[in-house]
C-alpha cells in the first residue's frame, strides 16, 4: 500500500549530476499579449533534461500563461520555442504531459481515465492493461479503479492526474500548481510521483507558491515577476540569495508591489 | 359537469379496455415518433458537437440558423415534405406521402434543429471544460467528439427527451403529409383532431390522456436515469 509511505514528506532535494546539461527546452523573446496588455514580454527560459525546474513569482506573473506556452497550448505573439533545436511541432507535444491546477478528469471511472489517455497515445491491449495497472499502483488507486473519477478526494483526483500524465511516458511533465489546496499528506504524494518520475529520467517544470516546496523539489527556478524573467539559476541560489528585488521580497516574506510602488507602510503613513 | 365526468369515465373504459383501435392509434403514433426522433439524434448529435467544438466559417451564422430552426413552424415543414413528395414534387417518383415514412421524414426535420441547437449548447460547454487536457493528450478530432457526446450523454438524454416532447405532440405536419387515413396514418394527435371535430370526445380525450401519460411516463424516466447519474457524480 502506497498510502501509508504517503504521509512522509519528500525529502529536501539534494545538488545531484543531471543526466545531460543540454537545455530539453529553450525559449526566446516570448510575447503574449491578451486584450491589449503584455502579460509575457521577452521571456527567456532554458530548460535542462533531466531537471526539476521550477516556475516561481506572485499571482498574475505570467507562471501559468508561460507553461501553456511552452507545452504549445497557446502561442506567443512573439519569441520561438524550441524542442531539443527542433520547432515545437504537435508531435513533439506528444513528448509532453502537462497537469493542471484543476485535475481534468472525464466523467468516466478512474479506469476509463487511464484508459483513454493511452488510448489516444496508441496503446491497446496487455500493453495498456498493464501500464493502467501499474499508474493505479503508483498512485495508490487500485481499490478505487471502478469509482467515478470526480467522486475522489482532491489528492486522489490530483494523483490520478499526475500518474495519467505520466502513463504516456513524457520526457517532460508541466504541472502548473499540482498542490495548491492540497493537505500535506496529499502533496506529500503528488510530490513523491514527482521525484520517483524526474528519478527515471523525466525532466519536470513545476509551477508553485510553496517556498517549503520549492526547497524540496527545485533544481533550477525562474522566478517571473510582471511577465518578464526577474531572476533564474539554481534553486539553491534564487531561494537562498536572491539577487533580484522581487525574489529577495518572497525570500523576507515581503510584500513586492512593484519598483514604483509604495510599500504598504509607507502607504500606511501618508494616509494615516 | 355531468357530460364532461361522463365523457371522462367513458374515455377511462377505452383505455382499460385496450381497445384495438386505440392501441393502434398509439402503436402507430410511437413507431413514427420513435423513428423520427432516432434519425433526428443521429444527425443532430454529431451536426450540435461539430458546431460546438469546431471553428470554421460559416459557424456563427449555423449557430444562429439551428436556433432560430429550433421554431419551425410545423405546418410549414408539413408544406414543404407535402411538395416534395408529392407526385410532381422530386421525390414523387417514391411514393412516399400519405405514408407513415412521410410523417416521420416531417418529424425529423422538425425535431434535428432541436437536437443540434441543444447539443452545440451542451458540448461546447464541456469541450470548455475539457479543452486544455484534450489538447495536451493530443486528442484527434475524431475522438475529441465521441469522448465529448459520450461524456455528456445524460445531459444529453434530456435533449432527445426535447425532440421527443415535440414530435409526439405535433399535428400540422403529420396531418398535412400523413392524410389521416384510418388504419394508415392516423396517430394520436391528428385522432384527436379528427374526433373532437366529429364530436367523438370519449376516444379524444382517451387519446389525450394516453399522450399525456406517455409523455409523463418517458420525462419520469429519464429524470430518474438523470438523478442516479448525478449522484454517481458522472454528469
Amino acid at each position: 500500500m502506497r498510502d501509508a509511505g504517503f504521509d512522509m514528506p519528500a525529502a529536501p532535494s539534494a545538488p545531484r549530476q543531471l543526466l545531460t546539461p543540454e537545455p530539453l527546452l529553450e525559449a526566446r523573446g516570448l510575447v503574449f499579449e491578451a486584450s491589449g496588455q503584455r502579460l509575457l514580454n521577452g521571456v527567456d527560459v532554458s530548460i535542462r533534461k533531466g531537471s526539476r525546474t521550477l516556475v516561481m513569482g506572485p499571482n498574475g506573473a505570467g507562471k501559468s500563461l508561460l507553461l501553456r506556452l511552452l507545452h504549445g497550448l497557446i502561442q506567443p505573439q512573439q519569441g520561438m520555442i524550441s524542442w531539443q533545436g527542433q520547432p515545437l511541432t504537435k508531435q513533439v507535444r506528444q513528448a509532453q504531459a502537462m497537469v493542471f491546477q484543476r485535475p481534468v478528469l472525464l466523467r468516466r471511472s478512474v479506469l476509463a481515465n487511464l484508459k483513454f489517455a493511452l488510448s489516444v497515445r496508441g496503446l491497446r491491449g496487455s500493453e495498456r492493461a498493464r501500464k493502467i495497472d501499474d499508474a493505479l499502483a503508483a498512485a495508490g488507486l487500485d481499490h478505487l479503479a471502478k469509482r467515478p473519477a470526480r467522486v475522489l478526494s482532491g489528492g486522489e483526483q490530483q494523483r490520478l492526474a499526475v500518474v495519467r500524465a505520466l502513463a504516456c511516458d513524457p520526457d517532460l511533465l508541466f504541472l502548473d500548481e499540482p498542490t495548491a489546496n492540497l493537505d500535506p499528506a496529499s502533496t506529500a504524494a503528488i510530490e513523491t510521483l514527482v521525484l520517483e518520475a524526474n528519478a527515471r529520467g523525466v525532466t519536470i517544470v513545476l509551477v508553485t507558491h510553496d517556498t517549503g516546496q520549492a526547497h524540496r523539489l527545485g533544481e533550477d527556478v525562474i522566478f517571473l515577476q510582471d511577465g518578464v524573467v526577474a531572476e533564474t539559476g539554481s534553486a539553491h541560489q534564487v531561494l537562498n540569495t536572491p539577487q533580484s528585488e522581487p525574489a529577495r521580497a518572497w525570500h523576507d516574506g515581503r510584500l513586492y508591489l512593484g519598483p514604483n510602488t509604495r510599500t504598504l507602510a509607507e502607504t500606511s503613513r501618508r494616509t494615516f | 359537469m355531468d357530460g364532461f365526468w361522463s365523457v371522462l369515465g367513458g374515455a377511462f373504459a377505452l383505455v382499460f379496455a385496450l381497445d384495438p383501435d386505440l392501441l393502434e392509434i398509439i402503436g402507430l403514433s410511437m413507431r413514427v415518433t420513435l423513428t423520427a426522433v432516432f434519425f433526428a439524434c443521429l444527425i443532430g448529435l454529431p451536426l450540435g458537437a461539430a458546431v460546438g467544438v469546431f471553428r470554421f466559417p460559416g459557424r456563427t451564422l449555423l449557430t444562429v440558423a439551428l436556433n432560430a430552426l429550433m421554431g419551425l413552424p410545423p405546418v410549414v415543414v408539413g408544406l414543404v415534405v407535402y411538395l416534395m413528395l408529392s407526385a410532381s414534387g422530386p421525390f414523387g417518383p417514391l411514393r412516399l406521402l400519405y405514408t407513415p415514412s412521410a410523417m416521420i421524414i416531417a418529424q425529423m426535420i422538425i425535431v434535428t434543429p432541436i437536437v443540434a441547437a441543444l447539443t452545440r449548447q451542451v458540448v461546447e460547454d464541456l469541450n470548455r471544460e475539457y479543452a486544455e487536457q484534450f489538447a495536451s493528450l493530443g486528442v484527434g478530432a475524431l475522438d475529441r467528439l465521441l469522448s465529448l457526446l459520450w461524456d455528456a450523454r445524460y445531459s444529453l438524454l434530456t435533449v432527445a427527451l426535447a425532440g421527443f416532447g415535440r414530435a409526439v405532440a405535433e399535428v400540422g405536419a403529420v396531418l398535412i403529409v400523413g392524410g389521416n387515413i384510418n388504419h394508415v396514418t392516423r396517430v394520436m394527435t391528428t385522432t384527436i383532431a379528427l374526433e373532437t371535430s366529429k364530436g367523438n370526445l370519449q376516444l379524444a380525450l382517451a387519446l389525450g390522456v394516453v399522450l399525456l401519460a406517455i409523455a409523463f411516463t418517458v420525462t419520469a424516466c429519464v429524470m430518474a436515469l438523470k438523478a442516479s447519474a448525478v449522484r454517481a457524480a458522472y454528469a
